[in-house]
């Protein structure tokens, strides 16, 4: 944790990290530490007094089956998003740890897509799944497809799910490729030597010992999938129709927008926060013990 | 190996072209659109060619902005972004490098709290104390400036654990032997230790300039004024509007040129943001 | 129980580099061959080749009268032990024997017993259940000989399997390796740059280099009659000693065998300090300039007094003018001092001017 050849100096380390705490604590901890205080208060409707009423706000927020659907909205749309853009990512980057030509292309031509901005990502595919004039829309029309995501909520989830994997594919494929790379050659020689055909040699070799990989980009697409589809849900469908693609973030930023209900969005973020200290927890504790084997 | 020879490998170039292929169509579907007539994709009647308003719609794009909703030149926008994802790339390795330099380097009371203070910020995203940080920031009269788009979001657990890990490994013999040659603390930081930290500071550049350009939460909440706002949150105004009056053309050339930096910079700088990307998730 | 034939193989890369330039050896059923050389000569690409992880781009490789060409690895009933073992990771050690039998769709009793012989004869009975990564070195290789025993193959492939452990240890797993091969008189094509264990192994050495096969042969036979100056150089340690023919001092004393040879090859340990001239041989005068006792024997280094000429270049060979002599105990002269060494007409080694032939006088 620390050198054994150091300086000393009395002031000078405090002077180094002043302005990271002060941003720190400025704008993480005290906003953080109101967020706590809020979620305990009641203010009345015009905002005149407050008063403590313990842990009435998250009762309510519990007990609202709107928020109720949104968690379980949220989960849903995490695990379908997960997993659906690291399975294709996964089979992409087997193909390009082959010893083929042009792997190095490969690679650039299917990583860029990282750097879209998820409310880009939002307006490239509502554009081209718009109902009334996107290009594929037209072909799911003309294939008998009743085709309407801004009043489909089934639809409209479905496409938030696809633009958001679509987004993660090229980030799980870098470091499947990485994962893959860093498994000597001669393992799976080993195993074509001991008559394990490609695609048994994917499900006992490959797999397994991908596995601190695949451990570390589920929940890596799990925060993803929490946070940054805000972009994407905020430009395609605002969390409509209705309230089909509100997920947790989305809430808590809509109820503080619309509602005003300070205490009640107050205690959603908390509970946000519980949940990404659960899932950083898991991250820290997992991938560092490299899972498995 | 004998099997990868033949029929396996072209069925691994076919799987990798649809891979590409997947992934490259919405974007060229953006830049095909961004060259056409709003009347012909409004009717659903969008060509899958290139057509012919590329300098049309660009230059109005740029230089004036929408003729409805913002009317707010994307130049300005993109202006509004480049600051704030400098800002805020130059502002996290600079306050997070001095801060690990700090921790490693020297010995003084709370050190370890001020570390720990410093890496759980890792589990309070902006997302989960919107209002309360909102709130702040308005009391500090920020709204609507560069420095409230980008000073709340400087801070970086990641950077701060990056820097350290890399100044552990740091031979001692090099601090001592600065101290032979009569460097000091501050000597030994801009001579030494920032020189070795060029390529770290480079890869964490490219992944935090690439974070900074894609905000969008933030910049979302504290600009209300048109000629603040970032180029993120200045697409989706644009289709706030009723569909028939989206001017869907110039969408889609602000979305090319939302991308066209960042993805410059993943492109250009290959090498640079996989080490970036592959160190800031360890 | 198989026998390997190379017919004429070759392996060109796309790009055009040709590692391989046509290579025949034949490996009777339960034979030995070791393939040595320098690194870079091929020997590595060789064996991959023979166990199907390299494709064939000429020639025919055949084991027990089949051609394999076109053949999966996993049909060529080979086992191959890996220079860095390449145990899998995540399985036990008794796993890691299995897996292959297992993909075979043996049955687990027979597969029980298999590994349990082989884990009793290599000593890891008490090792089954530990993953590779708790195993030391010597273990690991142990592992990766069982895993290629259990399949009971037609043909062992090694791949420079001792190269990571420590001097000691190798040695201990040459003798392991020879003696569990005599045993199961299976056929085994090993790889390896170092000489000596060539020498040790072999049934039959086929000494490679550039691609190509130098000699092939009983490993006594090479090192009593290397066939070109490469092997001569290579095959003993240390290395012969190759001269020039050209210079009077030593051409007048080849009497007539020196027109047609250009270079002469003289071992270390058959020269002797003598005053004597042995008629049709080589006497040399040398001013010592170092001496190396290792006990049993001493290694004189000297240069010549005559300016030599310098032979074709092949690895280990001597910087021109310097000679090497092996002489038996500890007694030697002191550097500095001038003496003379002589071989007889028997022992000298002819070579053509380019090293490339042999030449029988």
């Amino acid at each position: 944790m620390q050198k054994q050849a150091i300086f000393q100096s009395k002031l000078l380390p405090y002077a180094l990290v002043a302005p990271q705490l002060a941003i720190v604590l400025i704008f993480f901890y005290w906003p953080a530490l109101q967020a706590v205080i809020q979620s305990f208060l009641l203010q009345d409707a015009f905002g005149l007094s407050t008063s403590f009423v313990w842990f009435e706000n998250y009762v309510e927020l519990f007990k609202d089956p709107a928020y109720f659907a949104a968690v379980v909205r949220t989960f849903f749309f995490s695990f379908a998003i997960a997993i659906s853009s690291l399975s294709f990512a996964l089979l992409l980057a087997v193909m390009a740890d082959k010893p083929l030509r042009g792997s190095m292309l490969y690679r650039t031509l299917l990583i860029w897509p990282y750097a879209v901005a998820p409310p880009v990502v939002g307006v490239l595919w509502i554009f081209m799944l718009h109902p009334s004039l996107g290009v594929i829309s037209r072909y799911l029309r003309a294939a008998g497809v009743d085709w309407n995501p801004l009043l489909d909520g089934n639809q409209a989830a479905g496409l938030i799910i696809l633009a958001a994997a679509w987004k993660q594919i090229s980030y799980n494929f870098l470091f499947f490729l990485a994962g893959l790379q860093a498994i000597p050659k001669s393992v799976f020689e080993a195993a074509a030597i001991d008559g394990a055909r490609p695609m048994r040699r994917f499900w006992t070799v490959t797999f397994p010992l991908l596995s601190p990989t695949i451990f570390f980009l589920l929940v890596v697409n799990i925060v993803y999938a929490f946070f940054d589809t805000f972009g994407i849900i905020d430009t395609m469908t605002r969390g409509g129709p209705g309230t089909s693609t509100v997920t947790l973030v989305y809430k808590v930023y809509s109820d503080g927008l619309l509602g005003g209900n300070l205490g009640s969005s107050a205690a959603q973020s908390v509970v946000l926060m519980i949940m990404v200290i659960v899932l950083t927890g898991i991250q820290f504790r997992f991938v560092e013990r490299k899972v498995t084997y | 190996m004998v099997e990868d020879e033949g029929i396996r490998r072209y069925v691994a170039h076919f799987i990798l072209w649809i891979g590409i292929a997947i992934v490259a169509f919405p974007v060229y579907i953006a830049i095909i659109a961004s060259t056409q007539d709003n009347a012909l994709i409004a009717n659903g009647q969008m060509s899958l060619l290139p057509g012919g308003h590329f300098f049309e719609v660009y230059y109005q794009t740029i230089f004036v902005g929408t003729s409805g909703s913002t009317r707010e030149p994307v130049g300005n926008m993109m202006l509004n972004s480049l600051v704030m994802a400098l800002a805020i790339a130059i502002g996290k390795i600079a306050i997070s490098i001095i801060s690990a330099y700090a921790i490693v380097y020297f010995r003084f009371p709370f050190r370890m709290s001020i570390f720990w203070i410093i890496f759980i910020t890792l589990m309070l995203p902006v997302e989960v104390r919107i209002y309360p940080t909102y709130k702040i920031v308005a009391d500090l009269h920020m709204l609507d400036s560069y420095a409230g788009l980008s000073l709340p979001l400087i801070a970086s657990a990641t950077a701060t654990l990056l820097f350290r890990q890399f100044f552990m490994t740091v031979p001692d013999e090099l601090l001592e032997a600065s101290r032979i040659d009569g460097a000091g603390p501050l000597r030994f930081f801009w001579d030494t230790l920032l020189p070795l930290s060029r390529t770290n500071m480079a890869a964490l550049f490219v992944i935090l300039f690439i974070l900074g350009w894609n905000q969008y939460l933030w910049p979302l909440l504290i600009t209300t004024r048109d000629d603040m706002q970032t180029i993120q949150v200045g697409i989706r105004k644009m289709i706030t509007t009723t569909d028939a009056l989206t001017e869907w053309p110039i969408v889609m050339a602000t979305a090319v040129l939302a991308m066209l930096p960042p993805v410059f910079v993943v492109v250009a700088m290959q090498k640079l943001f996989v080490r970036g990307l592959v160190e800031t998730e360890k | 129980m198989a026998n390997v034939t190379l017919r004429n193989v070759r392996k060109t890369y796309t790009g055009g580099f040709e590692a391989i330039k046509g290579v025949n050896v034949d490996v009777a059923d339960g034979q030995f061959c070791v393939l040595v050389g320098p690194s870079g000569c091929g020997k590595s690409t060789l064996l991959r080749m023979v166990a199907g992880l390299e494709t064939v781009t000429g020639g025919e490789i055949d084991i027990g009268g089949r051609v394999v060409n076109q053949i999966e690895p996993a049909d060529r009933d080979i086992a191959m032990v890996f220079q860095n073992y390449a145990l899998y990771p995540h399985m036990s050690v008794y796993n890691n024997m299995a897996y292959g039998l297992r993909n075979r769709g043996m049955a687990e009793a027979e597969i029980k017993t298999r590994v349990e012989e082989a884990a009793r004869v290599l000593e890891l009975s008490a090792m089954l259940e530990r993953k590779p990564r708790q195993l030391s070195g010597g273990q690991r290789q142990r592992v990766a000989m069982g895993r290629a025993i259990v399949r009971q193959p037609k043909v062992f492939l090694f791949d420079e399997p001792l190269s990571n452990l420590d001097a000691k240890l190798r040695i201990a797993m040459r003798v392991e390796i020879r003696k569990l091969q005599r045993r199961l008189n299976t056929t085994s094509i090993y790889v390896t740059h170092d000489q000596l264990e060539a020498m040790t192994l072999a049934d039959i050495l086929v000494v490679m280099n550039g691609g190509q096969v130098e000699q092939v042969g009983n490993p006594l036979a090479i090192y009593e009659k290397p066939a070109t100056t490469f092997v001569a150089s290579f095959i003993g340690a240390p290395p012969m000693n190759l001269m020039s023919t050209r210079p009077d001092e030593i051409k007048s004393q080849l009497d007539g065998a020196a027109d047609e040879a250009g270079i002469v090859g003289i071992r270390p340990e058959d020269f002797a300090i003598t005053d004597q001239t042995p008629a049709g041989g080589v006497a040399l005068p040398l001013t010592v300039e170092a001496i190396e006792r290792v006990g049993a024997e001493t290694f004189v280094y000297g240069s010549r007094e005559q300016e030599d000429q310098r032979v074709a270049a092949t690895p280990g060979e001597l910087p021109p003018g310097e000679v090497i002599v092996r002489i038996p105990g500890t007694d030697a002269p002191a550097i500095g001092q001038k003496i003379r060494v002589a071989a007889v007409r028997p022992k000298l080694h002819l070579f053509s001017g380019d090293g490339r032939t042999r030449i029988e006088a």
